[in-house]
C-alpha cells in the first residue's frame, strides 16, 4: 500500500548534477518520466539503482538521486544482473543506448532477456551513436549516410521487439520520446512487472540523427504510421479510427472500416499476454518510406509474460538447502571427508 | 636415503621414505579415479603427499594411442613432500601407449606394473611401438623390474559370477591394479571400500563388483609368485602435525577460501564467472556451497563475469571471478572499472599455457606480467601468489581480506599445476584465520554534511556505501572522479591527484603484508633463489639437496607481488648473486630488475611442465661454479 503521504515527489529523484544533454535532445523526456514515475510508484530514493553503460544515454545515472553507477560500454546489464542476484530487495533500472545495448553488448542484452532478473531497461533507440558523434548503430536504416557510411548504411538493423521476443523477453514494449504519459504509465508498469522489462524508446538525436522518427511523429503522416497497443481493444489506427488490422490466419491485413463496412469488434483485440501475435506484431517494421502495403508501427506494451525471475529461482535453492539451517565455518573448512592425526 | 630391510610374515617389507608412483592408461580407464583414490588412502594414513594429474586436452582422444594418455602421479612419503616426485619410481601402465608415454621419465631400475593385455597386437600398433615389438618380451625393459599382469583376464576372472557384463566388468580393470599396488605398499583398503559404497550407494552390484576387484588385486599379490622375490614395501606416516586433515585440489582450496573470508567477514559471497580449463572447478566447487549461502552465476562470457561480479560488489557483497588467461584478457576492461569505482573484487586466474588457446591443460606462470599491468589507463592492483594447493586457500583467503579492507580489487594467481593438484590439508579451526573488517558507511541523517563517497581514511581507503542505506545516495561510474565528492571530473589536477591515490592506496597494502621470510638457507651468502608460485615445491627440494651437497644457497619464495614486502630490496641485497626460475620467459625477473636494479640471473622452462627439483638443483650447481 502507497501512502502518497510520505512518497518522495519527483524533485526529490533529481539529483544536483545538470544534465549535459544537447537542446532539445529525447533523452530530457526519459529522464523527466523516469523521476515522475519513481514518485508515483512510492519508490524511496535509497532503494533505487540506476545503472548503465556508455553513451548520451548512459549519463542517466548521474541524473537521478538514486543510487547510480556507470559502467563500461555494453556491460550495463551485466553488472545490473549481478546487482539484482545479490541484492533482489532493490529497485534496478538500466539506462542504455541502441548502440550500447545492442551492438557491443549484444550478448549481453540476449542473455539478460532470457534470465528474467527482475530488472528495469530503458532503452534509448536513437538509430545513431551520439556520444562519439554520429556513426551508424546496429539499429540504423539501411541507406543512412553518416560519418562511418558516407555511401550510405548497408547493415539491416536490428528489429528490437523481435529479437527481445525471440530471447524469451517477459515484458516487451515501445513508447515515442514525446509521448511523455504513455512512457510513464509505461514505466509503471515495467517497475511492477517482476521479470527483465524492456522498453525500448525512440529518441530523437537532434544533432546526429533529427528526424529519424519523423514518419512517426509528423503530425501530417503519424496517423498513418503508428498504431497504439491497448489491452483488450481493437488494433485501429488513421485518422479518426478510420483504419483498423485484422488476422487472416496468421497474415495482419489493413483494413479501411469506411469502405470494407467490416465493424471494429471485427478486428484483431489486442491481447498482450498472447506470444504467437505479440511475434506477429513485432514484424510491423516496415519502413514508411517503402512503397507496396505498409503495416502501421506498433507503440505500447507488447508482450506481457508471468515467469519466475532468475534472483527468485537462486534464492529458493539457497532456501532449500538451507532448510536446516545455513552452514557453519566449520563444516565449511572441513568439508565431507577428513581424518585425524594424533 | 637408506632403505631397510625387514622379514615379516614371509615377504620381506622394505622400508622407503618416499615413493613417486604413476598411474598411466587410456582417457577411458579411469586413471585419475584410480589415482585419487590411492591418494586418500595414503593420505589417511598418514603419509606427506602431492598429486598431479595429468591428461590430454581432448576429451576422448583415439583409445589406444599415445595422445590418448592420461596420467596420474603422485608422491607420497615420511618426510615433505613438496612436488610429484621429479620421476617417478613406479609406474602402472594400462596399455603400451601408457608406457610409451611415460617410460623416459620412469627412474633406472623403477618398476613397472603392465596389464599385459593391453600389450595386444591392436595396442602395439596403435601406440607406435608395432605389433612385432613388445617391449614387455624384446628386452625393452631390461632395466627395471616388471610385472606383467594380465589385468583384463584376471578381473574378468574374478567376477564372472556377478552376472555384468563385459563391458561393465572390464571397468573394474583400474580397480583391480589399485589392489595389487596396495598390497605392494602395504596398504590398507578400507578408504577405497568405504569410498565406492559411498559413491554407487544407489547401483549396489557396481559398488560390490569394484570392491571385489580391489579385493581380487590385494589377494594377486599374497598368492602370486611374482612378487615374491622382490618383497613388499611400506612407507612409514609422516611425523605430522596433530589435527584434523583433509584433502584439497588447488581449485577446491581456492573455492573454500573465498566462502570461508565471506563467512568471517560476515558478507554473502557471490562469485560471476565462465568456465574455462583450468579454472572451472572453483565456479563447480562455489556452486555446490549453496548452504553457505553462496551465490554463483554462470555467465555469458568472462566480460559478464566480471561485470556481475563488480554489480554485486557495489550492492555489498564479497565479489569474486575466476579465470585463466584468455578470459583474464577478455576481463581487462571490467578490471579498470573496479579500479576506479574503487570496490573490493578477487580475481581468481589459474595460469595456463599461452598465448591464446595455447596449451589449455598444462601450467605455465606467463600472466604474471598481465596481472600486474594487464590494463588500460593506470590501473594498480594488488597481485598475490599461491604457492601450493593448500596454499590457494590461504592466497584466496587474503586476497579477499585485502579486497574489502582496501576497496581495491586483488588478482590471486594460481595455475594449472596448483588447481589439480592436491596435498593433505590441516584444516584450520575459525579462529585461526585472520579477522575481515569491512568498513560500510553508516546510515545519514538527513542534518548530517553531505555523504563523501570517495573521502578516504588515513590508508587511503574511501568506505563502502551500498545501496539501501538512507542518505548515501550517490553516483559514481568510469569516469574520473573528483576527490572526496566522486562527482564527474575532467579537471586536470584532479586526475594526477586520484592517479596517486589510487597508486598510494595499493602501495599502502605493504603494511600488512609480513616481511618475506628465507625459507632454507643462511640469511646472506653466495645465492639467493627467489621464486613465487607453484615452483614452490621444487625450488624447495633443490635448495635442500644444494645445501645437503654442502651449497651456499638460500631459498625465499614471494606470496605478495605487488606491493612486494617492504624488506624484499635489503634481502636481495645480501647475497651475491639473486637466480629466480619461472614458468615463463622471465616475468618476475622483469619486475625485480626494473624496480631494484639488480641483474639477476634468470631460469626459465615454458614447455607448459613445471620444474622438477633435478633441473633446479643443476641450475644452482652451475652458477655457484661460476660465482
Ligand atoms: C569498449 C568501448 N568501445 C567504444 C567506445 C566508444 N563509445 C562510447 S559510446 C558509443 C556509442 C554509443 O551509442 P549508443 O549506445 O547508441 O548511445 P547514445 O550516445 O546514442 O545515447 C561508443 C562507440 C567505448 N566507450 N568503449
Ligand atoms: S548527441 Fe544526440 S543523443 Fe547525444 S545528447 Fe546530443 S542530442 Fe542527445
Amino acid at each position: 500500500m502507497t501512502d502518497t503521504h510520505t512518497c518522495m515527489t519527483a524533485k526529490d529523484f533529481t539529483s544536483n548534477q545538470e544534465p549535459k544533454w544537447c537542446p532539445g535532445c529525447g533523452d530530457f523526456m526519459v529522464l523527466q518520466q523516469l523521476k515522475n514515475a519513481m514518485a508515483e510508484l512510492c519508490l524511496k530514493t535509497e532503494e533505487v539503482v540506476v545503472v548503465s553503460g556508455i553513451g548520451c544515454s548512459s549519463r542517466l545515472p548521474y541524473y537521478i538521486n538514486t543510487y547510480g553507477v556507470h559502467g563500461i560500454h555494453g556491460r550495463a546489464m551485466a553488472m545490473a544482473s549481478g546487482l539484482k542476484a545479490a541484492r533482489p530487495d532493490l529497485s534496478v533500472w538500466v539506462g542504455t543506448g541502441d548502440g550500447d545495448a545492442l551492438s557491443i553488448g549484444g550478448n549481453h542484452y540476449i542473455h539478460t532477456v532470457r534470465r528474467n532478473l527482475d530488472l528495469n531497461v530503458v532503452l534509448f533507440n536513437n538509430e545513431i551513436y551520439g556520444l562519439t558523434k554520429g556513426q551508424y548503430s546496429p539499429t540504423s536504416k539501411v541507406g543512412l549516410r553518416t560519418v562511418t557510411s558516407p555511401n550510405g548504411v548497408v547493415d539491416h538493423p536490428i528489429n528490437t521487439i523481435a529479437l527481445t521476443l525471440g530471447a524469451g523477453g517477459t515484458f516487451v514494449a515501445r513508447v515515442m520520446d514525446r509521448d511523455g504519459k504513455m512512457m510513464k504509465e509505461i514505466f509503471k508498469r515495467a517497475h511492477n512487472h517482476k521479470g527483465t522489462s524492456i522498453v525500448e524508446i525512440y529518441q530523437n538525436c537532434p544533432i546526429f540523427n533529427d528526424g529519424a522518427f519523423g514518419p512517426f511523429s509528423d503530425k501530417e503522416r503519424k496517423d498513418d504510421t503508428t498504431l497504439y497497443l491497448e489491452q483488450g481493444q481493437p488494433l485501429v489506427f488513421g485518422a479518426n479510427g478510420s483504419k483498423g488490422i485484422r488476422l487472416d490466419g496468421f497474415k495482419p491485413t489493413v483494413i479501411d472500416l469506411e469502405a470494407s463496412g467490416v465493424s471494429k469488434d471485427d478486428l484483431w483485440i489486442h491481447d498482450e499476454n498472447d506470444l504467437i501475435k505479440a511475434n506477429i506484431l513485432s514484424r510491423f517494421f516496415d519502413d514508411p518510406n517503402s512503397t507496396g502495403e505498409f503495416l502501421p508501427r506498433p507503440f505500447g506494451i507488447f508482450y506481457v509474460e508471468d515467469r519466475f525471475t532468475y534472483e527468485a529461482a537462486l534464492d529458493a535453492q539457497i532456501d532449500k538447502a538451507q532448510e536446516k539451517g545455513e552452514g557453519t565455518l566449520e563444516e565449511l573448512l572441513a568439508g565431507n571427508s577428513t581424518w585425524t592425526i594424533n | 636415503m637408506s632403505d631397510t630391510a625387514i622379514l615379516n610374515n614371509n615377504d620381506m617389507v622394505i622400508s622407503k621414505t618416499s615413493v613417486s608412483v604413476l598411474f598411466a592408461g587410456d582417457s577411458g580407464d579411469g586413471m585419475q579415479l584410480t589415482g585419487t583414490q590411492f591418494a586418500n588412502t595414503v593420505a589417511v594414513y598418514g603419509s606427506d603427499l602431492n598429486t598431479f594429474p595429468n591428461f590430454p586436452s581432448e576429451i576422448r582422444p583415439p583409445a589406444g594411442t599415445v595422445s590418448g594418455v592420461s596420467g596420474f602421479q603422485l608422491q607420497f612419503g615420511t618426510t615433505g613432500v613438496y612436488t610429484p616426485g621429479a620421476k617417478f619410481d613406479v609406474m602402472i601402465a594400462m596399455n603400451a601407449a601408457a608406457l610409451k608415454a611415460n617410460l623416459k621419465n620412469l627412474h633406472h631400475g623403477g618398476i613397472i606394473i603392465a596389464d599385459s593385455d593391453g600389450f595386444d597386437a591392436k595396442n602395439l600398433n596403435l601406440s607406435g611401438y608395432g605389433e612385432a615389438n613388445n617391449p614387455l618380451e624384446d628386452g625393452t625393459l631390461n632395466d627395471y623390474t616388471v610385472f606383467k599382469i594380465p589385468v583384463v583376464s584376471l578381473t574378468r576372472q574374478a567376477l564372472a559370477d556377478t552376472g555384468l557384463s563385459v563391458k561393465i566388468i572390464d571397468r573394474c580393470k583400474n580397480m583391480f591394479v589399485l589392489g595389487v599396488l596396495y598390497w605392494l605398499y602395504s596398504l590398507p583398503l578400507e578408504t577405497t571400500i568405504e569410498t565406492l559404497q559411498t559413491k554407487f550407494k544407489n547401483k549396489l552390484d557396481i559398488a560390490n563388483a569394484n570392491i571385489k576387484a580391489v579385493q581380487a588385486g590385494y589377494n594377486f599379490g599374497d598368492e602370486t609368485e611374482m612378487f615374491s622375490q622382490h618383497g613388499r614395501f611400506c612407507v612409514a606416516p609422516a611425523q605430522k602435525k596433530a589435527g584434523v586433515y583433509r584433502r584439497v585440489t588447488g581449485n577446491e582450496a581456492s573455492a573454500i577460501g573465498l566462502a570461508a573470508a565471506a563467512k568471517k567477514a560476515g558478507l554473502k559471497l557471490f562469485l560471476g564467472s565462465y568456465p574455462i580449463t583450468p579454472a572451472s572447478e572453483i565456479l563447480q566447487t562455489l556452486a555446490g556451497l549453496k548452504k553457505w549461502g553462496v551465490k554463483t552465476f554462470q555467465a555469458e562470457d568472462e566480460i559478464a563475469g566480471v561485470l556481475t561480479s563488480i554489480g554485486a560488489a557495489y550492492g555489498g557483497a564479497l565479489a569474486a571471478t575466476n579465470t585463466s588467461g584468455p578470459g583474464l584478457a577478455l576481463k581487462t576492461e571490467g578490471l579498470g572499472l573496479a579500479v576506479i569505482l574503487e570496490i573490493p573484487l578477487v580475481i581468481i586466474n589459474v595460469m595456463r599455457g599461452g598465448p591464446s588457446t595455447g596449451l589449455p591443460t598444462k601450467p605455465e606462470q606467463s600472466d604474471l606480467l598481465m596481472a600486474m599491468y594487464g590494463r588500460h589507463g593506470e590501473a594498480p592492483m594488488p597481485v598475490i601468489a599461491a604457492m601450493s594447493p593448500v596454499d590457494c586457500f590461504y592466497a584466496a583467503y587474503e586476497a579477499a581480506k585485502i579486497a574489502v579492507e582496501y576497496m581495491t580489487p586483488v588478482l590471486c594467481l594460481t595455475d594449472g599445476y596448483l588447481a589439480l593438484s592436491s596435498e593433505p590439508m590441516l584444516v584450520p579451526a575459525p579462529g585461526d584465520l585472520a579477522s575481515i573488517t569491512p568498513v560500510f558507511s553508516p546510515e545519514r541523517k538527513a542534518d548530517d554534511p553531505p555523504y563523501l563517497p570517495y573521502k578516504r581514511d588515513e590508508r587511503g581507503v574511501r568506505p563502502w556505501g551500498i545501496p539501501g542505506t538512507p542518505g548515501l545516495e550517490h553516483r559514481i561510474g568510469g569516469l574520473e572522479k573528483q576527490h572526496e565528492t566522486g562527482h564527474v571530473s575532467h579537471d586536470p589536477e584532479n586526475h594526477a591527484l586520484m592517479t596517486r591515490l589510487r597508486a598510494e592506496k595499493v602501495a599502502k597494502v605493504a603494511d600488512i603484508i609480513p616481511d618475506l621470510t628465507i625459507d632454507n638457507g643462511p640469511e646472506k651468502g653466495d645465492l639467493l633463489v627467489l621464486g613465487w608460485g607453484s615452483t614452490y615445491g621444487a625450488i624447495k627440494k633443490a635448495v635442500e639437496q644444494a645445501r645437503e651437497g654442502g651449497l651456499d644457497v638460500a631459498h625465499a619464495h614471494l606470496r605478495y607481488i605487488n606491493p612486494f614486502p617492504k624488506n624484499l630490496g635489503a634481502m636481495l641485497g645480501n647475497y651475491k648473486k639473486v637466480l629466480i626460475p619461472e614458468n615463463n620467459c622471465g616475468q618476475l625477473l622483469s619486475i625485480i630488475r626494473d624496480k631494484f636494479l639488480i641483474e639477476p640471473v634468470g631460469f626459465s622452462k615454458v614447455q607448459g611442465l613445471p620444474f622438477n627439483e633435478m633441473e633446479i638443483e643443476a641450475k644452482i650447481t652451475d652458477i655457484l661454479k661460476e660465482l
